[in-house]
C-alpha cells in the first residue's frame, strides 16, 4: 500500500510538511554537535541542498539548530548532503584567503551502491533492486560492521538505508573523524576485494596466506551464499550464467565440470561439485588455489566507492533526507534487525505526511496543559509527538540510541576536559 | 662569510658524530661551510639519484631484484653509499664523504622542494623509497636495532603470552613470520595509522585499531616515523624560505633545481585549438594511447563516462590541444545521444569541463595525468572503463585487443610478457614501436600526452605540432642527461666566484 502512493510530483507540496514538522532537528544537532566537545563542529559543517530542477547549493552552514531549522524551512530542499568540518564557517569560504579554508574532519563514510553489482545480479540492473539483491546489502553490511569494529577498533557505527538502492555507513568515532585522507584510503584498500572494471573477468584474486580479515569476511558469505547465489540468483542454474562461473577456473577444472555438468543440472549439487574439485586441487597444487573462494567472493563481496571514502570533503547524502525519485525516507537501520530489513517497508513521505493527517485519540485532553508553558517550548514538543505517530518513530528512536551511545564517549571526554582545566 | 667558531668548539669532528652509521634521520642541518661548486654537484647529484629511485618505482617492484640492482649501481656511480661498508679505493671516495654528501645533499634539496605543495610532495616521496632500500640493504640487521636506538624510536613489543595467543593469526598476516620465525621475533604494536603502507595492502594483522607488527616488517614503521618528520620539517623550511630568495646566488639555483626534474608539463597548451573536432576519431586510432583510445570508444559506445574516465580522458584531450569551448561541444554532443539531455549537460556535467581548464571551483589548472597517476592512482571498478590496459586489463582481453588492432603475434607475445612483469609503460612503449614500425625510441615513455606528440612526430602529421614540441621535449632531455651542465648555466655568474665562495647552509635551517 505505501510506497505505491508516492508521486513525485508531489514531493514539493510534502516537503513542507515533512521539515516542518517530521524532520528531527533535535537529534540532528545533537548528533553533529557532538556534545560540543570540539569548538564549532556544527557551526564550520558544511550541508549542501539540492533544491527544484537539481539546482545544487554547496557550502550551507548555519551557527544554531534553530538557523538550520529556519533554513530549511524556509528553502525546502530535496536533498541534502553533509560534508566536512572546515577551518572556517563554510559559508564564508570566499571571504577567507584562498588556500586557508580547508576540510578538517568528517565521519568515515562509506557508500555500497547496487549498480555497482549488475555483473553479478540476473534478477535486476542498474537503479533497480528487489528483494533478491537486497540480501548483498545484507552481507556488505555484516562484513564491514564486524571489520571496522573488530579490525579498526570502531564503535559509532550508523548505517544509513540510502532511499534507494543502496546503503551508507557513517562512521562517528573521533578516531575516525580525524584520519588524514591517506589513512581513509588505506582503511577503503584493506576493505577492497573485489579489483577491476569492464575489462577484467576474474575481479577476486586470492593469496597464501589467506588472511584473518579475508577468513572473516568468507564466513559472513558462506552464511548467505547458497541461499543468495544458488537459489535466489540461481547462479548455476542457466547456460550463461553457468558459463560466467566456469570463467573463474583454472583451465583444467573448467573443462572437466564442463563435462560433468551435463548430467548434472541441480545448483547445489553442481556447487557441491566445483568444492569437491577445488578440494582436489588443493592438495595437488603448489598453493594458493583458492577459486571457489574466489567465486563466492566475486558474487557476494561488498564493492565500495572507493573515492567516496577516501576524501574528507566529499559529500554523502545525510541520514532523513528524501529520496526525490522513492519518496522513501533515508533511514538509520538496527543491525539487531538486518536480517529483517526490508528496504520496500521504508515509509515514504507521502506515507508519513498521510499518517499526521490522520485523526489521533485523546488529543483533547493535552491541550490544556500545553497552553501553560511557553509557546517555543510547546511547538517543539507538538513536534516530538507529530514523529511519534508517524511509522517514522522507530527509526527516530533508534537513531537516538544511537546518539546515547555516543553521548557516553564524550560525556567521558568532556569530564577529562574539565580535570584538566581544574589541575590549572 | 661569518662562520661561527663557536660551534667549531662544540663539535671538534662533527663528522665522526654524524657519519657513524650509512643512513640517518636527518635531524641535524650540515654544520660546515661548502664551496658552491661542490653545493651544486651535491644537489645535481642528489637529483639524479632521486630521478632513478622515480623511474625505478614505476618500472619495477620496489626491493625486487632489478630494482635493488639497479639503485645500488646508480649509488655507486654517484658516490653515495649503497652498501654496509663501501670504502671505494679507485674513485677515492671514503665512505664518510659519501655519508657527507648524503647528508648536505639531502639538505640542499629540502631547500629547493620545499616550495610548493607538489614539490614537497614527490620530493618526500622519493626520499621516503630511498630511505627503504637503504634501511633493507645498506644497514646490516644487527645495525638496524642500532639505528632505532640511535634515532630513539622506541615502539611497544607484545608479551610472549600475547604472542602465542595471536600465532596464527600474525602467521595469517605477514609474509614475514612463519611457524618458526614467529616465537623469536619480537612483534610491534601500533596504532595502525602508524602502518598505513601495510593496512593498504592488508599485510599486517590488525585488532582493535592496532596493527601488530613483526619486527621483518618493522621498517614500514620507522618509514612512517621519516615521512612525517621530513614533512614537518620541509614546511618549517618552507618559512625560511624568504631568506634563501634574497640571495641572488643561490635563488636561480634552487629554482633549477625544482624545476629540472619533475617532467615535462602537459597542461601547458601550446596547441590550442590546432585539432578539430572530427580528427579525434581517426587520431585516437593512430595515436592515442590504448588508455584514451579505449575511453574513447567506450565514449562512443555508450554516450557516457563515469567521472575517473571523464577526469582521465578529457584532461589528455586538454592536452592535446582542445579548448575549452571545443571540448563542451564534443563531450555535450556525445552525452546527449546518450540518455542525458543537453540541459542536464549543462546542469551536472559543463561544470566539471569547466573545472578542468580551471574555470570553475578553485581554479587550478589540472594537469593531465601521466602514466604514473593513471598506473598507481585510483584502479577502475564496476562501470569505469579508465586506466591502463597494460595494468588493469585482463591479460586474456588485452591480447585479444591487440589481435583487433593486428598486433603480430610474436608482438603480443613481448608485450605480454612485459606485462607479466609488470613493465607496463615498457609494453606500452613496445606498443608503440610496433604500430609506428620503429625500433628503439629515442624517448622513454611516461606520459600519455607524450605518447601522442611521438606519435605525430613519427607520422609526420600536425607539423606544428611537433615543432613547438620538439623543443620543449629537447630541453627536457637535455636537462635530464646534463643536469650538472644545464645547473651551471642557470647560475652563469655563480661560476667565477665558485673558488672563493661559501655559504652557511645551517642559517637555513635554524628553524627546523
Ligand atoms: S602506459 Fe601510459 S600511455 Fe600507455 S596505456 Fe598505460 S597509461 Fe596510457
Amino acid at each position: 500500500m505505501p510506497s505505491s502512493d508516492y508521486d513525485s510530483a508531489c514531493l514539493p507540496d510534502l516537503l513542507p510538511l515533512y521539515y516542518r514538522r517530521l524532520f528531527p532537528f533535535a537529534q540532528y544537532y545533537r548528533w553533529l554537535n557532538y556534545g560540543g566537545v570540539q569548538k564549532n563542529y556544527f557551526q564550520n559543517r558544511e550541508f549542501s541542498f539540492t533544491l527544484k530542477d537539481d539546482i545544487y547549493v554547496r557550502y550551507q552552514s548555519f551557527s544554531t539548530q534553530n538557523e538550520l531549522e529556519k533554513e530549511m524551512q524556509k528553502i525546502n530542499p530535496f536533498k541534502i548532503d553533509i560534508g566536512a568540518v572546515y577551518s572556517h564557517r563554510p559559508n564564508q569560504h570566499n571571504t577567507v584567503k584562498s588556500g586557508t579554508f580547508q576540510a578538517l574532519e568528517k565521519e568515515l563514510v562509506f557508500d555500497i551502491d547496487m549498480t555497482d553489482y549488475d555483473d553479478v545480479r540476473s534478477c535486476c540492473s542498474a537503479a533497480d533492486i528487489c528483494s533478491k539483491c537486497w540480501t548483498l546489502m545484507t552481507i556488505a553490511i555484516r562484513i564491514l560492521d564486524r571489520a571496522l569494529r573488530d579490525d579498526f577498533g570502531f564503535h559509532h557505527l550508523l548505517w544509513v538505508y540510502s532511499g534507494r538502492r543502496g546503503v551508507h555507513c557513517w562512521v562517528c568515532d573521533e578516531a575516525a573523524r580525524k584520519l588524514s585522507v591517506a589513512a581513509r584510503s588505506a582503511v577503503a584498500e584493506y576493505l577492497s576485494l573485489v579489483k577491476g572494471g569492464e575489462e577484467t573477468v576474474k575481479k577476486v584474486v586470492l593469496t597464501d596466506p589467506i588472511h584473518p580479515f579475508i577468513r572473516e569476511s568468507l564466513w559472513v558469505v558462506e552464511q548467505y551464499f547458497s541461499q543468495y547465489a544458488l537459489q535466489a540468483q540461481d547462479i548455476l542454474g542457466r547456460k550463461e550464467s553457468v558459463d560466467k562461473v566456469l570463467a573463474l577456473m583454472p583451465e583444467d577444472v573448467k573443462k572437466e565440470l564442463q563435462q560433468s555438468f551435463q548430467q548434472e543440472k541441480k545448483p547445489e549439487t553442481r556447487w557441491k561439485m566445483i568444492m569437491e574439485q577445488a578440494r582436489k586441487k588443493q592438495g595437488t597444487a603448489k598453493k594458493g588455489q583458492y577459486f571457489e573462494k574466489e567465486i563466492m567472493l566475486q558474487y557476494c563481496y561488498p564493492r565500495l566507492d572507493v573515492n567516496v571514502s577516501k576524501g574528507v570533503n566529499h559529500l554523502l547524502k545525510s541520514p532523513f533526507s528524501v529520496h526525490p525519485k522513492t519518496g522513501r525516507i533515508s533511514v538509520p537501520m538496527d543491525l539487531k534487525e538486518l536480517d529483517k530489513f526490508d528496504p520496500f517497508a521504508v515509509p515514504t513521505i507521502s506515507l508519513i505526511c498521510e499518517e499526521l493527517d490522520r485523526p489521533r485519540p485523546g488529543e483533547e485532553e493535552e491541550k490544556s496543559e500545553e497552553t501553560k508553558e511557553n509557546e517555543k517550548d510547546a511547538a517543539e514538543r507538538r513536534k516530538i509527538r507529530d514523529y511519534k505517530r508517524t511509522s517514522l518513530a522507530k527509526y527516530v528512536r533508534y537513531f537516538d540510541q544511537f546518539l546515547d551511545g555516543m553521548a557516553r564517549s564524550w560525556k567521558g571526554q568532556l569530564l577529562k576536559k574539565s580535570d584538566l582545566q581544574k589541575e590549572f | 662569510m661569518q662562520f661561527s667558531s663557536r660551534r667549531k668548539k662544540l663539535a671538534t669532528n662533527p663528522q665522526t658524530e654524524l657519519y657513524t652509521q650509512p643512513l640517518q634521520f636527518y635531524v641535524q642541518p650540515p654544520l660546515e661551510n661548502i664551496s658552491l661548486s661542490e653545493f651544486e654537484t651535491f644537489a645535481v647529484d642528489r637529483l639524479k639519484l632521486l630521478k632513478t629511485v622515480e623511474n625505478l618505482g614505476v618500472s619495477y617492484v620496489k626491493l625486487s631484484e632489478n630494482y635493488l640492482s639497479k639503485l645500488e649501481s646508480e649509488s655507486k656511480n654517484l658516490n653515495f653509499p649503497y652498501k654496509p661498508e663501501s670504502d671505494d679505493k679507485k674513485s677515492g671516495s671514503t665512505e664518510c664523504d659519501k655519508r657527507r654528501k648524503d647528508h648536505i645533499s639531502h639538505f640542499i634539496l629540502r631547500l629547493a622542494y620545499c616550495q610548493t605543495e607538489d614539490l614537497r610532495r614527490w620530493f618526500i616521496q622519493q626520499e621516503v623509497d630511498l630511505f627503504r632500500f637503504r634501511f633493507n640493504t645498506v644497514l646490516l640487521s644487527k645495525q638496524k636495532l642500532e639505528f632505532l636506538h640511535k634515532n630513539e624510536l622506541h615502539y611497544n613489543t607484545i608479551t610472549t603470552e600475547e604472542k602465542a595467543a595471536l600465532k596464527d593469526k600474525l602467521i595469517n598476516s605477514s609474509y614475514a613470520v612463519s611457524g618458526i620465525t614467529v616465537t623469536d621475533q619480537d612483534v610491534y604494536k601500533v596504532p595502525f595509522q602508524d602502518a598505513l603502507d601495510l593496512v593498504r595492502t592488508r599485510k599486517v594483522y590488525l585488532k582493535a585499531g592496532y596493527a601488530y607488527i613483526p619486527h621483518q616488517d618493522i621498517v614500514t614503521i620507522v618509514l612512517n616515523d621519516f615521512r612525517t618528520k621530513l614533512s614537518k620539517a620541509l614546511a618549517l623550511t618552507a618559512r625560511s624560505l624568504p631568506a634563501v630568495h634574497s640571495d641572488e646566488r643561490l635563488q636561480p639555483l634552487l629554482n633549477h633545481l625544482s624545476h629540472a626534474y619533475v617532467g615535462q608539463d602537459y597542461s601547458i597548451q601550446k596547441n590550442v585549438g590546432k585539432i578539430s573536432l572530427e580528427q579525434i576519431d581517426s587520431l585516437s586510432g593512430k595515436s592515442f594511447p590504448l588508455c584514451m583510445r579505449q575511453l574513447h570508444q567506450a565514449l562512443r559506445e555508450n554516450h557516457h563516462l563515469r567521472h575517473g574516465g571523464r577526469m582521465q580522458y578529457g584532461l589528455f584531450l586538454k592536452g592535446i590541444g582542445l579548448s575549452l569551448e571545443q571540448a563542451l561541444q564534443f563531450w555535450r554532443s556525445e552525452f546527449i545521444r546518450g540518455k542525458v539531455d543537453a540541459d542536464k549537460f549543462d546542469k551536472a556535467y559543463a561544470y566539471s569541463v569547466r573545472h578542468m581548464f580551471g574555470k570553475e571551483g578553485k581554479r587550478t589548472d589540472y594537469t593531465p595525468y601521466s602514466c604514473m597517476k593513471v598506473i598507481l592512482s585510483n584502479p577502475p571498478s564496476q562501470g569505469d572503463h579508465h586506466g591502463c590496459p597494460f595494468r588493469h586489463s585482463d591479460p586474456d582481453l588485452l591480447k585479444q585487443k591487440l589481435q583487433v588492432y593486428k598486433v603480430s603475434p610474436s608482438g603480443i607475445n613481448q608485450i605480454l610478457e612485459l606485462v607479466k612483469g609488470m613493465h607496463y609503460q615498457l609494453a606500452c612503449q613496445k606498443y608503440f614501436e610496433l604500430t609506428h614500425n620503429i625500433e628503439d625510441p629515442s624517448f622513454s615513455l611516461n606520459h600519455p600526452n607524450q605518447y601522442f606528440i611521438e606519435s605525430q612526430k613519427v607520422l609526420g602529421g600536425g607539423k606544428d605540432i611537433k615543432r613547438e614540441m620538439d623543443t620543449s621535449q629537447r630541453s627536457q632531455e637535455n636537462s635530464a642527461a646534463k643536469g650538472s651542465t644545464a645547473a651551471r648555466e642557470a647560475a652563469p655568474n655563480s661560476s667565477q666566484h665558485l673558488a672563493e665562495m661559501t655559504e652557511d647552509l645551517e642559517s637555513f635551517f635554524q628553524d627546523a
